[in-house]
């Protein structure tokens, strides 16, 4: 079998397609990579050659194509070709089995954490560990959860998601600065202001389906970020809020007072306190979100959310109010974004519109795709793999010896992402974890792997 | 009046250019029923193109005859940007064709983040300005204290797009390919039995689409003379907006709801408010898709169960 398929390797073929993307590759390049645009001491736009920097993307462009073809392709095809019909099915029982070992381990690894970084990095090191990693990530796995609803469970493609998120967290700014309310207050009224928001947007939108859905809600997003930060008066603009109060641990503010946390504990004081109790209320939020997501699913509403996803059509027909049930996944959805955006006011102590552009949305999204749609664990990987790697390029200095002092590896982050994107999809079009784990099933639970799911189009 | 008629004169300049980017999504969408994220961001890659081929042209070669330089620009902008958009459609649309279908929606959004920060990384992240080609302008009214003008700049704009536009008709409605083009629109499995070869029909779509959005990128840098990394998400979404307010997969519709969201634009920024532009625009998006989505000229959907 594998004799073959090697024997198919076509190699002039291969060397022709590398030439013709060589080609392509070259014409695209030479103005964008060959010249530089660059300014003068006269302030003019002046052009900088780069051959060298253009031969060597070409040639990079050559050798994947080659590899491409040569390797990956016939290896694609072999493994195609050795697996008999009917075995995804039991990979796909396979990985279910691992998932389960996998989510306690998990759960485990996260409570536990901020102790980790602690031990491994001091007490200095872990607040950039904690802060920049553990919170950072929790916020996007929490984003991620709750977009899953909308995205995953009830099949509606929301590209302003991050609306939702900056209401919570212009609510809580807001609230917060002008009546005082503690966090705890706000956290929950946040959320329920988002939720309103997602029933006032949502309801014109949500008979559009597919593609449209995906435009109208995102053309949403961004009114609400122009509006922003042109309503000056309420929002300060472009220049954002600032001072925004921390949160206390149940009263007990995190600061180096008498009455502060380290002193009424009989600690020393440090930022850590705060940090690590920040972890632990995202943590929580977070989980909250994933607890309530898979009750649901069991419940009327879930599984409407479900039917609806695969097909719209049959559960008009079977009597289900799809307006009611799009409403309630949209609206769901928006209150955990409203959870998560005043978490994010409140751990920043800033915001600014800035935080809330269309790219987020996209980054959101992307994780909910990428991770399989309706797969809180997948997801979960996601937004670790994604925002946990770009944030890992920050760590990188070590390039800098490799590509000289200029180089900057953050520059980097969004345009590996972007490519990311696109090479998961490419590989894995339905995401990592592709299979359906029906709620509703006859005398046992089965695994559904993802080549026998349809996909409706709401 | 005499504003009326200036926001007129900018508000067509600005629909042709809108309607020239229109053509690409509406095309896309009409043959592969998807909505093409990253064209705002190849048009804006186009500006960038014919930026560099202008400072090419003026600095190294030292052109002058604004003529000339336009012709070259247009031509290689549509080349360069032509071969960009054939190699995505390659790359990042073509494996995930008949695949689940959010697939290649997400495809084509990390395509427009790439796309965006690729230039950012390869030219900076400053705006990039030219010094003006053409300055002339014609008075056309003149009360004392308000001038009405029409720039030579606006005229070149006005009569590159309907030449384009016509030739582009010609292509589309008259020959082989145009004839191809339509009926892989109306049913792929149908025209490949029938000899056409589907994919290739698909990669030329790309390619006349990313044309002319090479030519709506020349016009922009001529017209505005900066361009920027992040130019191409908002004039992609009016562009997008235009093309559903006409109809989405209808020709016609892409220029006249180009011209009619160009128009609202200024109009909105001349007696309105100019901070809340883009907000009009991304209104009327709303708007149109909730009351009128089939668009002024577009058919309405079936849906077959």
């Amino acid at each position: 079998m594998a004799e073959t398929a090697q024997a198919r390797v076509d190699v002039g073929r291969a060397i022709r397609d590398a030439l013709i993307a060589g080609l392509v590759a070259f014409g695209i390049l030479l103005p964008l990579i060959g010249l530089r645009t660059a300014v003068n001491i006269r302030n003019e736009l002046i052009l900088e050659p780069r051959p060298f920097l253009l031969a060597v993307l070409v040639a990079l462009v050559v050798a994947l194509s080659l590899v491409m073809s040569l390797v990956v392709r016939p290896a694609s095809q072999r493994r195609a070709a050795a697996r008999p019909e009917g075995e995804s099915v039991k990979a796909a029982e396979r990985r279910a089995a691992i998932a389960k070992y996998i989510v306690p381990f998990a759960l485990g690894f996260a409570f536990l954490y901020p102790v980790f970084a602690i031990l491994f990095t001091g007490m200095q090191g872990s607040v950039k560990w904690i802060d920049n990693f553990g919170i950072q990530i929790l916020i996007y796995i929490m984003l991620g959860w709750g977009l899953n609803i909308v995205v995953g469970l009830a099949g509606l493609l929301d590209l302003g998601y991050v609306a939702f998120y900056a209401v919570g967290a212009y609510s809580y700014a807001l609230l917060a600065k002008s009546f005082g309310f503690s966090f705890w207050i706000l956290l929950p009224l946040s959320g329920i202001l988002a939720a309103f928001w997602g029933i006032l947007l949502g309801f014109p939108v949500l008979r559009l389906r597919g593609d449209y859905l995906a435009i109208v809600t995102m053309a949403f997003g961004e009114i609400i970020r122009l509006v922003l930060i042109n309503w000056v008066d309420l929002t300060n603009g472009y220049a954002g809020i600032s001072g925004i109060p921390r949160p206390t641990f149940f009263g007990i503010p995190f600061n180096a007072n008498e009455d502060g946390f380290a002193a009424t504990f009989g600690l020393e004081f440090s930022p850590i306190y705060r940090t690590i109790f920040l972890y632990y209320v995202i943590l929580c939020l977070s989980l909250l979100t994933a607890f309530v997501t898979i009750r649901l699913r069991r419940l009327p509403i879930g599984r409407a959310w479900e039917a609806l996803r695969e097909d719209e059509i049959a559960c008009r027909a079977l009597g289900i109010d799809t307006t009611k049930t799009k409403l309630s996944a949209f609206s769901m959805g928006a209150m955990f974004a409203g959870f998560a955006g005043s978490f994010f006011a409140a751990r920043q102590g800033f915001i600014s519109p800035e935080s809330f552009t269309f790219m987020e949305s996209a980054m959101i999204l992307a994780i909910v795709v990428l991770g399989g749609m309706g797969s809180p664990l997948g997801v979960a990987i996601a937004a670790v793999a994604m925002i946990g790697g770009t944030e890992l390029l920050r760590e990188l200095d070590f390039l800098k010896s490799v590509f000289g002092n200029q180089f900057d590896p953050t520059q980097y982050r969004m345009l590996l992402f972007g490519a990311a994107m696109v090479l998961i999809m490419i590989w894995k079009p339905r995401g990592l974890i592709s299979t359906r784990d029906p709620t509703a099933f006859l005398h046992e639970r089965k695994t559904i792997a993802a080549k026998f799911v349809k996909e409706g189009r709401g | 009046m005499e504003v009326f008629v200036q926001q007129l004169i900018n508000g067509l300049t600005l629909g042709a250019i809108y309607g020239l980017i229109a053509i690409g999504y509406t095309m896309v969408f009409g043959i592969i029923g998807m909505v093409n994220f990253a064209h705002g961001d190849v048009f804006m890659v186009s500006a960038f193109v014919a930026l560099i081929t202008v400072l090419v042209l003026s600095t190294w070669l030292g052109i002058s005859s604004v003529f000339l330089t336009l012709l070259i620009v247009l031509i290689v902008g549509m080349v360069i940007t032509s071969l960009l958009s054939w190699a995505i459609e390659r790359v990042a649309y073509r494996p995930l064709r008949g695949s689940f279908r959010l697939a290649p929606l997400i495809s084509a959004i990390g395509m427009s983040i790439f796309l965006m920060n690729f230039v950012q990384v390869a030219q900076g992240p400053r705006n990039k300005s030219i010094p003006p080609m053409v300055q002339d302008v014609f008075v056309l009214m003149d009360n004392g204290s308000y001038q009405v003008t029409l720039s030579y700049r606006q005229l070149i704009i006005w009569s590159v797009t309907a030449i384009l536009l016509a030739a582009f008709w010609y292509l589309v409605a008259k020959t082989p390919l145009g004839r191809a083009q339509r009926a892989c629109e109306q049913d792929p499995k149908m025209a490949s039995l029938l000899g056409i070869d589907v994919d290739r029909t698909i990669s030329i779509t790309f390619v006349i689409g990313a044309a002319l959005a090479a030519v709506a990128g020349t016009m922009y840098l001529m017209y505005y003379g900066v361009v920027n990394f992040a130019d191409g998400f908002v004039p992609g979404i009016k562009a997008f907006t235009a093309a559903v307010l006409g109809g989405i997969g209808s020709l016609p519709g892409a220029v006249i709801g180009g011209l009619l969201i160009g128009l609202i634009e200024t109009m909105w920024s001349a007696y309105f408010s100019i901070d809340y532009k883009d907000v009009a625009a991304f209104s009327i998006l709303a708007i149109v898709l909730i009351f009128l989505p089939q668009g002024l000229l577009g058919r309405p959907e079936v849906e077959k169960v």
